[in-house]
């Protein structure tokens, strides 16, 4: 599909009384992220918006009741997205090494039918995109993943997952910045700290942004 | 900053909080603050202070605090049976503490939650433009973790509106505690359910279950079918109302995770959170839907109250 589409169609749903959901659309698409980032940028100029939180295809945003309806924010949320967008600007690159030795590699490669060191030369193919960050602090969302790796996320999620495992699950790879419960597969680990508590922002990723994986010895 | 009370005993989980912090949301960190916002403003309010600034959340027992110098305090929120010197004080009204007075709680009779605010605000550590505890991150409010014992509690400036003794809000304009109805709004997803299971979500008692703290509840209730398409993660808002695989839905608290992509089928009215923040494992509730504009009613109705502190 062409990458500047300018006719994208919003729906918004109100989220409550003080928030809506603007989505965009429903693929896991990188135009659409681009316009979700920009849209959510320039709602966060008005006076009326407290926050807006970009998503893989839709805006979250928080607005305050007392200065704006929903339908007055609906109408200049479609009046926004409607504009031809803005030329995507390559997101900040980030160079990740990764030990693949996690404790899931194996049960990996059996389903997937694949050696390790094909899942490793799979997974670090790509210049994957940071869709969105969040969920817990830190957490980006990147993708998309070659489709060889894709597979449903675990049965059971752990219940602790520990900082700097590099996992993956459907057409999506990330790396838990804080000991967390978890439902991917892990397949390895990184030293790089993605939360940063005490810079602002607190976090490396920013959604726009690139990263590659290399495979470095343990 | 001045000392004002020292901590005698911490209660079982304290911390300090605020309105929270959603500028940090881009970074996934969670909004946090007061859990019950009605009960954290009034307070604030009643102790003469910004309706931001920092307070006690103490949940299921209350602190026992000695008063380092004179001091206005004000209690709001669950009934924990507040008591002065052994003496029972009133909530929801502004309280004098002379020098070596000890405020203490006997015990609960209702509700999770109660806020203790302090003339001038209490000061904690800011983080991310917040005062309010992340315990994920151990970071704001006391150095990022629980009260404890021996802790000093400082406040952080000067009151900016009157702090009177005596002053209270009445029960009129206090959210309906004891009705665990919770007014919603029809989220995105709501027709995922289908209009049998809209029925039952509406139309159902459902239980608090024990899987159940600052960043939500797992309810207990009727089995419901939000399945379809894999949704494409995105932002959520406290009050969301997610149905998993499990059929069991999740209510969204203060400490939620900033994105998902479970279906949201309702999100709870501003003015139904006061409520729901001071609901425990084992309480039933139930949804009843609202407009948009019947919620922003409720809300106006809340904020009214809240303004009758400030003339």
């Amino acid at each position: 599909m062409p990458a500047q589409r300018s006719t994208t169609k919003v729906r918004t749903h109100a989220l409550g009384d003080a928030a809506l959901l603007a989505e965009l659309g429903t693929r896991l698409d990188t135009a659409l992220n681009t316009r979700a980032i920009a849209l959510a940028a320039a709602l966060k100029k008005r006076r009326d918006v407290r926050q807006a939180i970009a998503g893989y295809a839709s805006v979250t945003v928080h607005f305050d009741p007392e200065l704006v309806t929903h339908e007055a924010l609906s109408a200049a949320i479609k009046r926004l997205a409607s504009k031809r967008p803005p030329m995507a600007e390559p997101g900040r690159l980030h160079r990740i090494p990764v030990v693949y030795d996690g404790p899931d590699m194996e049960a990996v490669a059996a389903v997937l039918g694949l050696d390790a060191w094909k899942i490793v030369e799979l997974h670090t193919r790509p210049i994957y995109r940071v869709f969105l960050v969040g969920f817990v602090p830190g957490w980006g969302y990147l993708g998309p993943l070659p489709e060889e790796l894709e597979l449903p996320r675990r049965q059971v999620p752990r219940t602790k997952v520990p900082a700097g495992s590099v996992a993956i699950a459907g057409r999506q790879t990330g790396i838990y910045p804080l000991a967390t419960p978890g439902g991917w597969h892990l397949i390895g680990r990184t030293s790089v700290k993605l939360f940063l508590p005490d810079s602002d922002p607190p976090c490396l990723f920013r959604a726009g942004d690139r990263v590659k994986f290399f495979p470095t010895p343990a | 900053m001045s000392e004002v009370l020292r901590v005698e005993k911490p209660g079982l989980f304290t911390t300090l909080q605020d309105l929270g912090r959603l500028n940090a949301m881009s970074a996934g960190v969670q909004t946090g603050g007061a859990m019950d916002r009605f009960a954290h403003r009034a307070a604030n309010l009643l102790a003469g202070n910004d309706e931001g600034a920092a307070t006690l959340e103490c949940t299921l027992n209350g602190p026992t605090l000695v008063a380092l110098r004179p001091c206005l305090v004000a209690i709001t929120g669950a009934d924990f049976d507040p008591h002065v010197n052994g003496v029972p004080a009133p909530m929801w009204t502004g309280v004098f503490l002379s020098e070596g007075d000890e405020l203490s709680f006997a015990g609960r009779s209702w509700g999770a939650r109660v806020y203790i605010a302090v003339a001038g605000g209490i000061a904690g550590d800011r983080w991310l433009g917040s005062s309010s505890t992340n315990l994920l991150a151990a970071r704001g409010g006391m150095h990022g973790r629980l009260l404890a014992a021996g802790d000093v509690i400082a406040a952080s400036g000067m009151p900016t509106g009157p702090a009177i003794s005596g002053r209270q809000l009445g029960p009129g304009h206090r959210p309906p505690y004891s009705d665990h109805t919770l007014q919603t709004v029809v989220g995105p997803h709501a027709r995922r359910l289908g209009s049998e299971g809209r029925r039952a979500f509406f139309g159902s008692a459902f239980k608090v279950s024990r899987d159940a703290d600052r960043m939500g509840y797992r309810l207990e209730g009727p089995m419901l079918d939000a399945s379809g398409d894999e949704l494409l993660s995105f932002g959520l808002v406290a009050g969301a109302v997610q149905v998993p695989r499990s059929g069991q839905p999740i209510l969204l608290m203060a400490d939620h995770g900033t994105a998902g992509g479970y279906p949201v089928v309702a999100t709870v009215a501003g003015a139904g959170m006061p409520v729901a923040a001071q609901l425990l494992p084992g309480d039933e509730l139930s949804f009843s839907e609202i407009s948009v504009d019947g919620a922003l009613r409720l809300r106006a109705a809340q904020r009214a109250a809240l303004d009758s502190l400030r003339r």
